[in-house]
């Protein structure tokens, strides 16, 4: 009873704030200061006509390169507190079931059909991350979509573990030598100003921007797709 | 005017994910009331970069450069958001992994057969 007083107090005091918050807000008339210094400098100094993608692969690269290690500490750290798992397999109920589980056929037919699909709409949405929304991020996880779906249709399927790892590090080390190619030949770790600009809002365009893009989504769906194997029992 | 309410969900649904961090008892269902904590969050934070009748900041035939520092929303948020929605799955990821391991060691999802941590 007096847990239940206090969870329904708690509850209520962050609705009086969120209240406040809500009662208190005014919507934007127009940009602030700087929002408005990026949407004006990405196009015209990085070329990119997406502003956000701009943002986050030249001007705030280095927060993303933060954010993929975040990542790939995650896909070690899920590993590390799953790995004792393996040994003691057999005597997990869930296993067993799990084992002789079959996927239904409309999962399996379905996953046949999706997948490539899915895999293109991937690769769209990395490679145009420039031009139109999307990016690393997002295309990687798209491409990750694909590999659970896959997983859901055949359970036991294998991945290459090493292949896997192998091209998120090549992705990873790329990266940072594009950005040390920024350091020398432009003015700055990860300027995207290494490669020319080409024309405003074509696909070879916005210099390394592309290029950041792919090794991002590269690194991003490898990671994703590695800790979903890992939970795979 | 539609910012307040994006607004108003995204503080719902944050609301909706304390209660249930709360009140649950199944592992996953906290888990899952996390997750609604994180969405209303990111909900928010887009929210608060609305500018009114603003449209995406992204340079098209509807919005040329010269024109986009008035009619764009501000994009600073949005990029923000990406990141967190990142984290937000990492954290997911190892809240699920451990949820894994908690299963195993007592065959139940259920917090209240661990009472080890219990005052």
């Amino acid at each position: 009873m007096i847990r239940r007083a206090a969870i329904v107090l708690a509850v209520a005091q962050f609705g009086l704030v969120f209240a406040g918050l809500l009662v208190g807000h005014v919507e934007r008339q127009s940009l602030p200061p700087l929002g408005k210094r990026y949407v004006e400098l990405v196009p015209r100094e990085l070329g990119a006509a997406n502003v956000i993608t701009g943002i986050l692969l030249s001007y705030r690269a280095f927060d993303t390169l933060g954010e993929v290690a975040v990542l790939f500490m995650v896909a070690a750290s899920v590993g590390l507190v799953l790995a004792r798992r393996e040994r003691r397999k057999e005597n997990l109920l869930g296993d067993a079931r799990l084992a002789t589980r079959q996927a239904s056929e409309i999962v399996r037919t379905g996953a046949q059909i999706l997948v490539p699909l899915i895999a293109i709409f991937a690769v769209y949405i990395i490679t145009n991350g420039h031009l139109s929304a999307g990016g690393g991020f997002q295309g990687g996880a798209v491409a990750a979509s694909s590999v659970i779906l896959l997983l859901l249709a055949d359970p036991r399927q294998r991945f290459d573990q090493q292949l896997l790892s192998g091209m998120e590090s090549t992705a990873g080390i790329l990266f940072v030598l594009v950005g040390v190619a920024g350091l020398i030949f432009a003015n700055g770790f990860l300027d995207s100003r290494v490669l020319p600009l080409g024309q405003f809002g074509t696909f070879f365009s916005a210099g390394a921007i592309p290029l950041l893009s792919v090794l991002l989504g590269v690194k991003v769906g490898c990671e994703l797709s590695v800790i979903l194997d890992r939970f795979r029992t | 005017m539609i910012s307040t309410v994006v607004l108003a969900t995204g503080l719902t649904l944050i609301l909706i994910g304390i209660w249930g961090t709360l009140t649950q008892r199944n592992i996953l269902r906290i888990v899952i009331a996390f997750s609604l904590i994180g969405t209303g969050t990111h909900i928010f934070i887009v929210a608060i970069g609305y500018v009114t009748s603003g449209t995406a900041p992204i340079i098209d035939r509807g919005l040329s450069t010269s024109e986009a520092p008035m009619r764009a929303v501000d994009p600073i948020p949005s990029a923000l958001v990406v990141t967190a929605i990142v984290i937000g799955l990492a954290v997911t990821a190892m809240m699920l992994a451990f949820a894994i391991r908690l299963y195993e060691a007592r065959k139940t999802l259920s917090i209240d057969a661990f009472t080890e941590s219990k005052g």
